[in-house]
């Protein structure tokens, strides 16, 4: 049997009165690549920032690798047992060059001190042009971070992602503000990925959704509605009723 | 940096250690090219707001931690030299005693005993450093650990320098009260007041600036100030990417309360003169002021700043005194407003305003009042 790589149990979470995660369970496989899908508000990215210490949970455990309780840690420690996270407005060092953004984010060292005499080393100069290729932005490594298209942005987070060489890949919603044609090969880059890392992307796009996904999630009100392929929750009764419910009523 | 911005950093830094000490010491006192004895003790002083200035804009300009207490580690660096100077008085002060006059005033019976070691050269040195150091190491453990961030920080960091400043007000506190630490006669067994030693201090100064300059140029482009930088424009990010970005943060915060404090320690001998008004917060929100004019984010614009706007301020207080923190308060104002990059950003502003001429006006007019501090600074240097 495969390793859970993250199992939750029994999570909660309330802000101010409101249930945003509510008896959650959650558990994935090493190398999985999981979509998770629901409506606005349904705890997606509140589950995405209980598993990356940017909040702590009421109650309830979120375990990493089955061995780690991740709900003890706080962002950095988190990041360093091999968590990376894209948030979903890309979030990337305006002021450095999109090399610096990536050179911030390879593995190694964290420390202060290592920081003041560290180099890049050919090694892993060669490893960021491969990842600049990978993210398409190899003739863009001198340019200013903040001076790229929003899809550009995106893809540049995912870059800073493998560059890290995370085990799990956390990715809220890559797909934001891109054109169709980059959304496939954004699909595509995620897909090999997988296998290596394991992967949670949060999307609303179905087309993407469908792209990539072997297993889905819907979360609603906090809590997993159901889990299956993507025609699996499509043709489930309660998820129809969740997002296209009150539509279907109002028609 | 290009080459020609290289040269022309030598150049100025060439004038300023070399050419200036020269202008005091060689030609005759009636000579045209004499440089006062006056005019160099006040450029020794506006090098060492330099000093303070880089301190700043390292945490404003590089980390986004707006201090409104730098001011304090200046002080204190300040006053860990005074002390050692009080000590060389000797018997020569007011009341013939070995102790310092303000404590024969208070009645001490003997010398403190954390005032002992300041006897000390190579101690006061030290205590230069060290003890504005070991205050930043503290207070920032416990601000930067609580996650005090943004305009929070920046008001615990002016309460920090208004408690300090309110204690060393008071008598009992063995620092001289009000009066502060004055009427040094001696450093290094030359007279203090003597032309050749203010001359040294000036040139002293000036290589610490350069150092400090140097040193902050260092670090800005090694992997630290990168993320440095990438603390200020996306802390969350950094924490996101596994950097402990409060570690970071205190390495850089103890660092410039040091830089702050070895600038303080050659001030006091220049002005001959520390007392807790130097911790008041306006001093260190003029710092602050000094670095928006020249330039946050750049490490010439600081230097820049901190001269221009005291050799300002030293003819303003003469020519209307009355009126120099509204003028201060309207130039700090004004930088923001019309030049975001100070007045080392002036030259790019200009370009991108004369490249867009739809748009003469807004552009044009802030350039015009910056001449005059400029002809300022010519003439400091």
């Amino acid at each position: 049997m495969k390793e859970f790589i993250l199992a939750a149990e029994d999570v909660n979470k309330t802000f101010q009165g409101f249930k945003a995660i509510s008896n959650l369970n959650f558990y994935m496989d090493k190398g999985e690549l999981r979509t998770v899908i629901g409506p606005n508000g349904a705890g997606k990215t509140t589950f995405l920032d209980l598993i990356t210490g940017r909040s702590k949970p009421d109650t309830g455990s979120i375990k990493f690798e089955e061995k780690t309780e991740l709900t003890d840690l706080n962002e950095y420690q988190i990041y360093r047992l091999g968590v990376g996270r894209k948030f979903q407005t890309p979030t990337v060092y305006v002021d450095h060059t999109v090399f610096e953004n990536l050179v911030l984010s390879l593995e190694g060292s964290r420390g202060v001190f290592n920081a003041l005499f560290a180099r890049v080393t050919p090694a892993q100069r060669d490893r960021i042009h491969e990842i600049l290729k990978t993210i398409n932005l190899a003739n863009k490594a001198d340019v200013k971070a903040g001076t790229l298209a929003h899809g550009q942005k995106q893809w540049l987070e995912i870059g800073m992602l493998l560059a890290q060489n995370a085990k799990l890949l956390l990715v809220d919603e890559p797909a934001a503000g891109m054109t169709d044609e980059e959304t496939v090969r954004t699909g595509e880059l995620l897909l090999s990925l997988a296998g290596k890392h394991s992967i949670i992307v949060i999307e609303h796009d179905m087309l993407f959704v469908r792209q990539i996904a072997t297993k889905v999630t819907v979360l609603h009100q906090g809590a997993v509605l159901c889990e299956g392929t993507v025609d699996d929750v499509q043709n489930n009764e309660k998820v129809i009723e969740v997002y296209l419910g009150r539509s279907k009523a109002r028609a | 940096m290009t080459k020609r911005e290289t040269s022309l950093g030598a150049l100025v830094a060439f004038v300023v250690i070399v050419v200036a000490p020269l202008l005091n010491a060689l030609p005759p006192e009636e000579s045209f090219f004499h440089l006062s004895n006056f005019s160099l003790n006040l450029y020794g002083k506006f090098l060492t707001f330099g000093v303070l200035a880089i301190s700043v804009d390292l945490l404003w300009g590089y980390t986004g931690l707006l201090s409104l207490g730098q001011s304090l580690f200046f002080a204190l660096g300040g006053y860990a030299f005074g002390m050692h100077l009080m000590l060389l008085i000797g018997k020569l002060g007011q009341y013939h005693s070995d102790l310092p006059d303000f404590m024969v005033f208070l009645g001490y019976p003997k010398l403190p005993p954390h005032w002992v070691p300041f006897k000390h050269f190579w101690f006061a040195l030290g205590a230069v450093a060290l003890v504005p150091g070991l205050l930043a190491l503290v207070f920032g453990f416990l601000a930067f650990r609580s996650r005090i961030k943004g305009v929070y920080f920046s008001i615990l960091t002016q309460a920090l320098t208004y408690g300090a400043c309110l204690l060393f007000y008071r008598n009992d506190f063995t620092f001289g009260g009000n009066n502060g630490l004055t009427d040094y006669k001696f450093l290094l067994g030359h007279d203090l007041r003597s032309a050749a030693t203010q001359r040294a201090l000036y040139i002293s100064s000036a290589l610490l600036l350069l150092g400090v300059y140097l040193f902050s140029r260092w670090l800005t482009t090694t992997k630290f100030g990168k993320v440095q930088r990438a603390i200020r424009d996306s802390e969350n990010r950094v924490l996101f990417s596994g950097y402990a970005a409060a570690n970071f943060k205190l390495f850089v915060f103890v660092v410039c309360a040091m830089i702050a404090g070895l600038g303080g320690a050659l001030y006091v001998p220049q002005v001959g003169i520390i007392n807790p008004s130097e911790m008041e917060p306006v001093k260190s929100l003029e710092a602050v002021v000094w670095v928006a004019v020249g330039g946050r984010g750049t490490l010439v614009g600081p230097i820049i700043g901190a001269v221009i706007v005291n050799a300002f301020k030293n003819y303003a207080n003469r020519a209307f005194p009355d009126y120099w923190l509204m003028l201060e308060g309207l130039l700090f104002i004004f930088s923001v407003l019309f030049m975001p990059k100070g007045i080392v950003g002036l030259p790019a502003q200009i370009r991108a305003a004369l490249s867009r001429p739809k748009r003469e006006e807004e552009p044009a007019k802030p350039a015009a009042p910056a001449p005059a501090p400029v002809e300022a600074e010519a003439e400091s240097v």
